[in-house]
């Protein structure tokens, strides 16, 4: 009787909670597989099923290999200046951990992780400006010629770069700091009286250490950067009258053929190939994990 | 002096005195990180200076953080010119309600998954897991084709459609569940007499305060951050939040520098200072994030 309660009970509780997220996650993430496989135009009222034609056409779109290579520069940028400046960051703070400046030091990194994405960009979009912006002026201390930072298509990916990465060094800092909280305080009391300095400590017993800690966070940035999208879009448009370079990137284009292009089924399969990029990074965090365990 | 003091010597983790060496790197370990630190929260700084400042004052080289004319004409005029307090409450009702409905979502999803086991339980919490690592830019069209076929774009509900569960959420609370409810308590407490609700409400909410308020931050902090899907699922001025009304509005003509920057100060103080006051709550939910593998 009692156990029918509560089996009763359990099933009664979940159930609500389990329509709602079925509703609102498996269902359009099966919509997404569905639709990458018809074509449908918002305007018809016929999705007819063409296979892979949708994602044969991404092969041969222009605009897509190009939103591709400037996501995975993106991507790719951040992941090399946010893990290494995190995990060098991360350690001297937590040398500092004593420091009466060390809360200063772990929230003015953190900050920038947490506050509204559109009024950051402003700000370096301001910063950046060609005409207005101290960049230009602090670098023309030097004799640099004023660049037009937005403008340039190397520039301008070079900016979100900047932008991405002063926003995802945060969260890469904060892992970082619970990993080192993890490792033996020991170990380094024993490198010490063997003569190892601070930086050969950290060169050879934390970074060691701290590498699955490395992977996730590698990953964490990938995929978010990946699916890079406010940053651009408030850096590229135009302000007073001068338009920015549109730096095309996966989520924009998607965006574009879905709602500009009225091309659902095709946006459906650009959203599968960010569904796959994702899992192929996560399945190469797990493999290289597995690897290390088994060693 | 220092014989009866030795406590005001700086020591090491293990207590023995530094060497003057090791003093002069833990100053220059300090000047490097006090040096980041001020250059990665100079940009919102200025920001906010650049909102207190006159058109020719905003062009002066080096910039000035505290104005030496401050006005507040920037501020009368954005907000004659943009709904932008509505922006603002837009942003937070849904964050406030996206919030409320993650925490319940979370609560009881995570204790059932937690305390209920069988077969089916643990199916559901592998859907639940492998769903977590789909980004939500993926499936965001279907979910707008969902809001629209229910009528509700350009509202709340529209916006509170993607924001109701969070995968990671019914985790943490799961995690928090096993680690701090033990069985013998539940028990005991049926023993008792106690009904599954009285003890759910009585006995499971309290003892998980902490998580529940570490989810509480992040899952507001998630929507009042929230780009992407606002902007295809707002699209009346009345309805946007205030990060899509913000990058919409400084794509017009008129719009300059001063403006903006109000605009921008007027989101981003408060909620600069809401993480200062809640930083101990976020930094125990983002840190659990971590730990998700």
């Amino acid at each position: 009787m009692r156990i029918r309660k509560r089996w009763l009970f359990s099933l009664l509780a979940i159930l609500p909670v389990l329509a709602i997220f079925t509703y609102v996650r498996i269902i359009p993430i099966g919509e997404i597989l569905r639709l990458s496989l018809h074509k449908w135009d918002i305007l018809s009222r016929n999705k007819p099923f063409i296979g892979f034609a949708n994602f044969i056409e991404l092969t041969r779109d222009r605009l897509f290999h190009e939103a591709l290579i400037n996501t995975a520069i993106i991507a790719f940028g951040v992941l090399i200046i946010t893990v290494p400046l995190g995990i060098a960051l991360a350690a001297l703070i937590h040398h500092r951990v004593k420091s009466r400046f060390s809360s200063f030091y772990e929230t003015s990194v953190f900050i920038p992780h947490v506050v509204s994405l559109v009024p950051a960009a402003m700000a370096w979009k301001w910063i950046f400006d060609a005409r207005l912006g101290p960049l230009n002026a602090f670098l023309s201390m030097f004799g640099v010629q004023p660049q037009a930072w937005l403008f340039d298509p190397v520039l301008s990916i070079i900016c979100i770069i900047v932008l991405c990465s002063w926003q995802a060094l945060g969260y890469a800092v904060l892992i970082y700091l619970v990993g080192f909280k993890t490792l033996p305080e020991s170990l380094y009391e024993a490198a010490r009286l063997d003569g190892a300095t601070g930086l050969q400590s950290f060169w050879f017993l934390s970074v060691p250490m701290l590498k699955p800690i490395s992977l996730y966070v590698s990953v964490v940035t990938l995929v978010s950067a990946f699916n890079v999208y406010a940053q651009v879009y408030v850096l590229a448009s135009d302000a007073q009258g001068a338009p920015g370079r549109q730096v095309r990137v996966m989520v924009l284009d998607m965006l574009e053929n879905s709602f500009r292009n009225y091309r659902v089924g095709y946006a459906a399969s650009e959203a599968v190939v960010l569904l796959l990029i994702v899992l192929i990074l996560t399945y190469v965090q797990f493999s290289l994990l597995r690897d290390r365990r088994t060693k | 002096m220092t014989d009866t003091q030795p406590q005001s010597h700086p020591r090491g983790d293990d207590g023995r005195r530094l060497t003057p060496k090791e003093r002069m790197t833990n100053l220059g370990i300090d000047v490097v990180l006090f040096t980041f630190g001020l250059l990665m929260i100079l940009p919102l700084v200025l920001l906010v200076a650049n909102a207190f400042k006159t058109p020719q004052e905003m062009l002066s080289w080096p910039p000035t953080i505290i104005p030496s004319n401050p006005t507040l004409d920037n501020f009368s005029a954005v907000l004659a010119e943009t709904p932008l307090l509505t922006w603002i409450f837009n942003s937070l009702a849904f964050a406030l309600c996206s919030a409320v409905a993650i925490l319940i979502t979370s609560t009881i999803a995570g204790y059932v998954l937690a305390k209920f086991p069988s077969k089916t339980m643990g199916a559901i919490f592998a859907v639940i897991l492998a769903t977590a690592i789909v980004p939500f830019e993926v499936y965001m069209i279907p979910l707008y084709f969902a809001a629209q076929s229910l009528g509700i774009l350009n509202s709340l509900w529209g916006l509170l459609l993607g924001y109701l569960v969070m995968s990671f959420g019914i985790f943490l609370i799961r995690q928090n569940v096993i680690q701090t409810i033990p069985d013998e308590l539940l028990e005991a407490a049926r023993i008792d007499g106690a009904g599954e609700i009285w003890i759910f409400i009585r006995i499971v909410l309290p003892l998980l305060r902490g998580a529940l308020g570490a989810l509480f931050v992040l899952a507001f902090f998630q929507a009042w951050t929230a780009f992407a899907w606002p902007l295809i699922v707002a699209t009346t001025s009345s309805s946007y939040t205030i990060e899509v009304g913000l990058a919409l509005f400084q794509t017009g003509f008129t719009v300059d520098l001063g403006r903006l920057s109000a605009a921008s100060a007027i989101v981003l103080v408060p909620s600069v200072v809401l993480f200062l006051i809640l930083r101990k709550n976020f930094v125990q939910g983002m840190a659990s994030t971590g730990l998700k593998e």
